[in-house]
């Protein structure tokens, strides 16, 4: 009898997973502790491990579709052996290239049938040129095959570019690996200035340029962007979310850093502002540790670590790694792990348990140059912390004006569990700890 | 450290073997007397005398097969051919007998015969003389094909060439003859079989080429970095069979754009071989085809300007790198 694999709860959010791709197909000999296909889950993209030694006898789960939770994938028994059909053999149809548009303008049109059941049988006896579907990929003639480099298709695979979106700059319009890397940076697709003609110069004051400033387009939502507006909504909407902001002077920070990290380069060590950020936020947790708490309904849990995490864009949506115990580890520590945790994350191999489990959230958009922002809360953090970029600007010094550096954090904090009076604390803490750096390296 | 000529160092291998092991003899036409017709064996005919520095009659398929056989029973000859060009009178002692010994007999008879001398086109001497057949040779299972491109290089091959124990086929371009470069004088310094050495270190093109080619796309190189902004990685075979893919699949995992740059006909080349084992290995670091130049698919031509158009020069190797990298 066929052993028959089934979608895995791969993290503790997850719901539906998509199948990515397989990495052994039909008729392959497996053994246990093999890796069947990729799955990408609301986090990051994971392997999928086979428990059963045998053959894969069939696959029940296209590459590119999502299958929900518990969902049969593929069966591995004995060569030879037939494979009953699983009772629910029916994945979450895929949801590649949804004609969006056509789909809803045609449900407008249509007059609401009386009941599902008759909606099919109508539709089924419509004469097929009326409601023949959309074609899925507009941007290529049917058919027309996409000319792409082999190392650009590995990219694409793995950034998860949709490749419909995509101009190629190569010979005879291929995409190379250039054109993956400006898709990925850069959402709305640069590419389509680059397909012959050389891009638009600016001499001339040729300002008022004609023509689309993109290829107007829908694109399938990713399972990791799907539940981060999910998350984020429940976050901003039932969160009574309230802001608090300090001004602190970096002087200090910024010569601690730099002298640090003169003295550490033959280690190959260099600390950013973040890691002391991360570390500064655990030392004020430690002195304030009412903020490092989670509203749990009829309760609220205050937790006995400082679980730090941080959120690291990636090219599909965000996600955080957490520095665990970041209280009981020196900052070279914290700096390694964060180094190593948001390497990981851009590349997509976190664990779940490298992003689940933060008691606080740092959000740093100091390096865009933004001077401060208010974060949405990351549940179940009762706070997020969000920094700015570090200004030089004239400051009060002795009761003279004088040119010095500050920051600005900006703390979001869930009412139901932090009161503002706690807050400030928070912030005065680590406005202290990060003015007086040297104290997180005792 | 000396600064020596191409010529001076397959010289200095010759001498320090010959002093080294008894059993080295150099033998070919006029390599005595005439101190060969490229002047290489100058001066090892009064060093080592008549039973080592061995003058033979025109007939490569007569004394090839003699260093075959001479080998076979323990000496180590290191035969000139006066042009490899040659080489296909002696193709039943080459290619049947030496490359196949081995085995043949079960592994019991060694054949570690040397034969080398000037090859490929560029001195205006005709289609009969101009034969750049390395890839003939390497297509031989058994056997080494070694073809230097620097001073140092020849000098370090050879001698590693002359203790091995497989037929060794040594190329050398006649027209690197006098290019002068730096070579150790440590009579122990080997350089390897087998081992591609990066010439130059680069991040947007991977030239993989050997022999006078390795010049030529060193220039372009520089060129290509100044003027065009692109950075070349030059990889020198060194040896055609063993062949170092691992070095150049490196470099391709870096660059992700490959030129292969060779001077021989186009058809069933080395470059073909290399194309088909890059891909092979590396088809998903390959951000565009894999680019290669050969000579013009023609007979060596005797006209000297016409036969310059011929052959891969830096001009040629920076226009094809451009569309390599396209």
């Amino acid at each position: 009898m066929a052993n028959i694999i089934e979608m895995p709860k791969l993290s503790d959010t997850m719901t539906v997973g998509t199948l990515v791709k397989w990495l052994k197909k039909e008729g392959d000999v497996v053994k246990s502790g093999d890796n069947l296909a990729e799955v990408e889950t609301d986090k990051a993209t994971m392997e999928l491990e086979c428990f059963f030694d045998g053959t894969l006898l069939k696959i029940f789960a296209e590459a590119g579709s999502q299958v929900a939770l518990g969902a049969p994938l593929c069966a591995v028994g004995k060569a030879g052996e037939t494979v009953e059909a699983p009772a629910s053999t029916a994945p979450a149809p895929a949801a590649k290239e949804e004609p969006k548009k056509e789909a809803s303008a045609k449900a407008e049109a249509a007059p609401a049938p009386a009941a599902s059941g008759e909606k099919k049988e109508a539709e089924l006896k419509k004469p097929s040129a009326d409601t023949a579907p959309a074609p899925s990929a507009p941007a290529r003639a049917e058919g027309e095959r996409v000319k792409i480099s082999p190392l650009a298709k590995k990219l694409a695979d793995e950034k998860g570019i949709d490749l419909s979106s995509v101009t190629g700059s190569g010979p005879g319009g291929r995409i190379v690996r250039a054109d993956i890397e400006a898709a990925a940076k850069n959402p709305k697709p640069a590419a389509s200035a680059k397909s012959g003609a050389p891009a638009a110069s600016f001499s001339g004051g040729t300002v008022g340029a004609k023509g689309p400033i993109q290829d107007e387009r829908t694109v399938t939502v990713s399972t990791m962007r799907g539940v981060i507006g999910k998350r984020l909504l429940e976050s901003k909407t039932t969160i009574p979310h309230f802001y608090l902001e300090i001004e602190v002077d970096a002087e200090p920070l910024m010569a601690l850093r730099e002298q640090l990290n003169k003295g550490l380069e033959k280690a190959g060590v260099k600390l950013s502002v973040n890691d002391f950020i991360l570390k500064g936020s655990a030392e004020a947790l430690r002195r304030v540790p009412d903020v490092n708490a989670a509203w749990e309904g009829t309760q609220i849990r205050y937790f006995g670590s400082a679980h730090v995490s941080f959120a690291v864009a990636l090219p599909d949506g965000l996600i955080t790694p957490v520095v665990r115990d970041a209280h009981d580890k020196s900052i070279f520590q914290v700096s390694s792990e964060a180094k190593s945790l948001g390497k990981l994350a851009k590349d997509k191999k976190l664990k779940p348990d490298q992003f689940t489990g933060g008691t606080f959230c740092v959000s740093n958009l100091g390096m865009m140059g933004i001077p401060k922002f208010f974060p949405i809360i990351n549940p179940p953090n009762a706070a997020i912390l969000g920094v700015g970029t570090t200004v030089t600007k004239p400051v009060v010094k002795n009761g003279q004006i004088v040119i010095g550096q500050t920051l600005t954090l900006t703390l979001s904090a869930d009412h139901r569990v932090v009161d503002g009076a706690v807050g400030a604390q928070f912030l005065a803490a680590l406005k202290a700890v990060l003015e007086s750096p040297a104290l997180l390296l005792v | 450290m000396a600064v020596i000529s191409y010529r001076e160092a397959i010289r200095a291998a010759l001498a320090e073997e010959l002093t080294r092991d008894e059993n080295v003899v150099l033998m070919g036409e006029e390599v005595a007397n005439f101190h060969g017709a490229y002047k290489v064996s100058e001066g090892l005919l009064e060093k080592f005398g008549p039973d080592r520095i061995v003058d033979t009659p025109i007939s490569e398929a007569g004394f090839i097969g003699m260093g075959v056989g001479a080998s076979m029973l323990g000496v180590r000859p290191v035969m000139e051919l006066m042009f490899w060009s040659f080489y296909s009178v002696a193709f039943d002692q080459i290619l049947n007998n030496a490359a196949n010994v081995r085995y043949m007999s079960g592994g019991l008879i060694n054949c570690p015969i040397v034969i080398r001398g000037p090859a490929n086109g560029g001195t205006n001497v005709g289609a009969t003389h101009s034969h750049t057949p390395e890839n003939v040779l390497a297509n031989h299972p058994g056997v080494k094909v070694i073809v230097p491109a620097t001073a140092a290089d020849a000098k370090g091959l050879l001698k590693s060439a002359i203790r091995d124990n497989d037929p060794c086929f040594f190329l050398e371009n006649t027209i690197l003859y006098g290019e002068k470069g730096e070579v150790s004088d440590d009579p122990e310094l080997l350089i390897p079989l087998g081992v591609a050495d990066v010439k130059r270190q680069g991040t947007d093109l991977t030239i993989v080429t050997y022999g006078r080619c390795v010049l030529h796309s060193l220039v372009a190189a520089d060129i290509l970095e100044k003027e065009h902004d692109v950075s070349v990685e030059v990889i020198d075979l060194r040896t055609i069979r063993p062949l170092d893919i691992d070095t150049v699949l490196a470099s391709v995992k870096k660059t992700h754009r490959v030129l292969i740059v060779e001077e021989q006909k186009p058809f069933a080349s080395v470059g073909s071989q290399l194309a088909y084992m890059i891909q092979r290995e590396a088809f998903d670091e390959l951000d565009g085809p894999i680019h290669r130049l050969a000579t013009i698919d023609a007979p060596a031509i005797y006209s000297p300007p016409v036969e310059v158009e011929q052959l891969p020069n830096p001009q040629r190797v920076l226009k094809a790198a451009l569309a390599a990298v396209e």
